[in-house]
């Protein structure tokens, strides 16, 4: 992918130190009705770093995304950024991007659309969004496809769009669910290298969930396992 | 045997008693005499009230439903399908039984106000939105919600630009059968309303059955029809725009929510709340009315019902009209079965000729029912055909409203069916039409059942084409009742709130016994 030296700046000064954690998890457990999805779990991520979390269908990683990303309240434990506990602030106010496995593309806007969706809701106005939404569509070499409808896009196209419409508020942390499973091997493998590639360009941490030892190992600098994540009892 | 000849029977009982009917009012409506009334004022202030009372029952319909909507079909509420079952129940009541109901519970000075009507036309519709526009809901995935939290919009936010974008086309469709409902009401009007609350439908009844002005209720009855050609047009050029081609169903059924923080348990509460006060207290209050005698319980009003006390030599003893309704009732799901059974077949394997079928089939639907009872009580009142008087006028009005609803019970499943195993049929050395008996046959008996329970309370209920045809000396349950309520003291009263108890009673356990046929019926097939 090209490099991204043209685009802004991503993130503030809120940039964390180099020996200090950007994201931290500490102790976060989830039970739906009564069965225990995450126990009491702890994990931190560098401000550059790239973690690749593996585990099983059903582990419970897309729970601790969702608890990451302001949208599942944990029963116990808390999620920090830079020191600081985010359970008072909203999904919509953490600024951490995620992406789905299946690409959850907004069925009744185009590409453009999809891409420009978070700037718009930040209030940005028209030409400045059409502006980055273009230099994301080039970033993940889907350039002049703006117009076209999602339905018309390939898997491994809709996953592009789904990255770059995550990638286009400038998130300080980008959460990854399993973003190629429903894609073939070979795809799979290509995408894998490129979003490494990407997230190193663009110094945003990341939490890269897989159930793919291959894929944990192409993309993470670090592979944990999420069994090991949990406290002994 | 081609497969269009089966949809002969069907195209031709609509030809003789829809279109021909309609074409009668149409000529009639032409006349001099009865075009001279659109000069006067009176009918546009009608054409008006119709209108504003269906625009604002509309409204009030989807602002106090929208919340139901959402809550029983995202919320994990425990004994959320029943409550959805329940809720449905009003949908299916007699006009006339909704109408006493609220009669039982309201202030008598409210009576003949449009806030009653609007009261319930609400109750109606309520479960229209909650079905038509909840169903969409609980299938879009929640996720798209969830995208949209993380690109930074608000929860506010992520509904006004995802959600309601993809909710859009079903609130659109509800919103339009709502309205045509509510335009075309008739029992609900005629029961609660009153002199400053003349609709359409009403007016036609009023001219046809008490001013015997036939010309001019052809006028009125050919403005409508062109009134809801018009909205039905204009709805479907909406929905046609706004439809998002595009799977957005959640893959995995897990689209209900834990009702966990504050706010939701205080929607949840309201949304309760609304339940139990607009739709399960005013049929308690009508059967608690039927038992309440003066000061003290009682069970004079029942009693009433086979005696004459209730009725004079005029009037049929209440009861009797039990026997009668369940009679039409028998003959309509009979008619509607076979008739609609064969349109059904028609338009599952043939291709052109079925979608007209189809589409024909469903017009009466979106008439009027006083428009189908007028038309056929001015098209076989001489020769050729002279069903003057006879029995028959009232099950066929009710065949002609049951059959689209037989029909759509009955498509999905014929359709289903893979046409593979006919063939391997065929191959084991079935002749066609034995291949289609062992195949199809058995699942289509099925499906026709539930058809049959659907057209059963139709007809029990139905009103409005029935007030028009029925004899005098065999009125229906819906007819009787209001014959009772026209007539002074206590006695008639308390016996119409028996009678439409009775009514409410057997309709709704028509309909749910089908529908949980329906629903065993699908595990099945």
């Amino acid at each position: 992918m090209r490099a991204v030296s043209e685009l802004p700046e991503p993130t503030g000064g809120d940039r964390a130190g180099v020996d200090r954690r950007a994201l931290a998890v500490t102790g976060v457990a989830v039970a739906f009705s009564g069965r225990t999805i995450l126990d009491r779990v702890d994990v931190a991520v560098g401000p550059d770093e790239v973690l690749a979390l593996l585990g099983p269908s059903g582990s419970g990683k897309s729970t601790l995304l969702q608890v990451i990303a302001g949208l599942l309240r944990p029963d116990a434990g808390q999620v920090s950024w830079d020191g600081r506990d985010l359970a008072a602030v909203a999904a919509h106010r953490r600024r951490f991007g995620l992406v789905f496995q299946d690409a959850l593309l907004f069925p009744h806007l185009d590409v453009a659309g999809n891409v420009g969706y978070g700037l718009k809701v930040a209030g940005q106005d028209r030409q400045r969004v059409a502006r980055r939404v273009s230099e994301l569509l080039d970033l993940v070499e889907l350039g002049g496809y703006g117009g076209r409808a999602v339905a018309t896009l390939s898997g491994g196209e809709a996953q592009r769009v789904a990255l770059a419409r995550a990638l286009a508020p400038a998130p300080r942390l980008l959460l990854l669910d399993e973003p190629f499973g429903a894609l073939d091997r070979d795809l799979r493998d290509r995408l894998a290298v490129d979003v490494r590639a990407l997230l190193h360009q663009l110094g945003t941490p990341a939490v890269h969930v897989t159930h793919d030892l291959a894929e944990a190992d192409l993309v993470g600098d670090r592979v944990v396992r999420l069994s090991d994540l949990s406290r002994p009892v | 045997m081609p497969a269009w000849l089966l949809g002969l029977v069907p195209a031709v009982f609509l030809c003789v008693f829809f279109a021909w009917p309609v074409a009668n009012i149409l000529a009639r409506g032409a006349s001099t005499q009865g075009l001279s009334l659109l000069r006067r004022q009176q009918l546009w202030r009608i054409v008006e009230f119709t209108l504003v009372q269906a625009v604002a029952s509309t409204a009030l319909t989807l602002v106090v439903a929208m919340p139901g909507a959402y809550v029983l079909n995202r919320y994990a509420l425990p004994g959320r399908r029943v409550l959805l079952a329940l809720v449905t129940v009003p949908f299916v009541l007699p006009t006339v039984v909704v109408g006493l109901a609220f009669r039982a519970i309201l202030p008598a000075s409210w009576i003949g106000t449009i806030w009653v009507i609007l009261i319930a036309h609400v109750f109606f519709n309520y479960a229209v939105v909650v079905r038509v526009v909840g169903g969409l809901w609980g299938q879009i995935d929640p996720r798209y919600a969830l995208a949209a939290r993380t690109l930074g919009a608000s929860p506010w936010s992520a509904f006004r630009t995802v959600t309601w974008p993809l909710l859009r086309p079903a609130v659109l469709a509800a919103t339009a059968l709502v309205f045509l409902f509510t335009f075309t009401s008739f029992g609900v009007v005629l029961v609660l309303g009153g002199p400053d609350t003349v609709t359409l439908e009403v007016e036609i009844y009023l001219r046809t059955a008490e001013l015997l002005d036939l010309p001019g209720a052809a006028v009125l009855a050919v403005l409508q029809l062109l009134m809801l050609g018009l909205v039905l047009t204009v709805t479907a050029r909406l929905q046609a725009r706004s439809a998002v081609a595009q799977r957005i169903r959640a893959p995995s059924a897990r689209t209900l929510t834990a009702v966990a923080t504050l706010g939701q348990r205080a929607l949840a509460a309201g949304v309760l709340v609304t339940i139990i006060v607009l739709l399960a207290a005013p049929l308690a209050a009508l059967v608690l009315r039927s038992v309440r005698v003066g000061d003290s319980w009682g069970l004079t009003f029942w009693r009433a019902l086979g005696s004459v006390d209730a009725s004079t030599t005029r009037f049929v003893a209440p009861l009797d009209s039990v026997r009668v309704s369940l009679q039409y009732a028998v003959a309509t799901a009979a008619f509607s079965v076979v008739i609609g059974g064969l349109a059904a077949c028609a338009v599952a394997y043939s291709g052109r000729a079925g979608r007209v079928l189809d589409a024909g089939a469903m017009l009466p639907l979106g008439t009027s029912a006083v428009t189908v009872g007028f038309g056929l009580l001015i098209t076989f009142d001489r020769a050729p055909v002279d069903l003057r008087g006879s029995w028959i006028m009232v099950p066929l009005a009710h065949t002609l409203v049951a059959v689209p609803l037989v029909l759509r019970t009955t498509l999905p499943v014929l359709r289903s069916i893979d046409p593979r195993l006919r063939q391997v049929a065929a191959s084991l050395g079935a002749a066609p039409v034995r291949a289609w008996a062992t195949v199809d046959l058995p699942l289509l008996r099925r499906v026709l059942a539930v058809g049959a329970g659907f057209a059963f309370a139709v007809s029990l209920g139905e009103f409005g084409a029935t007030v028009f045809l029925a004899r005098t000396d065999t009125p229906t349950l819906p007819v009787q009742i209001v014959r009772l309520l026209s007539r002074p003291g206590q006695v008639p009263y308390g016996a119409a709130m028996a009678l439409a108890t009775l009514l409410m009673v057997v309709t709704a356990a028509a309909v749910l016994a089908a529908e949980a046929l329906q629903g065993r019926s699908r595990v099945g097939g």
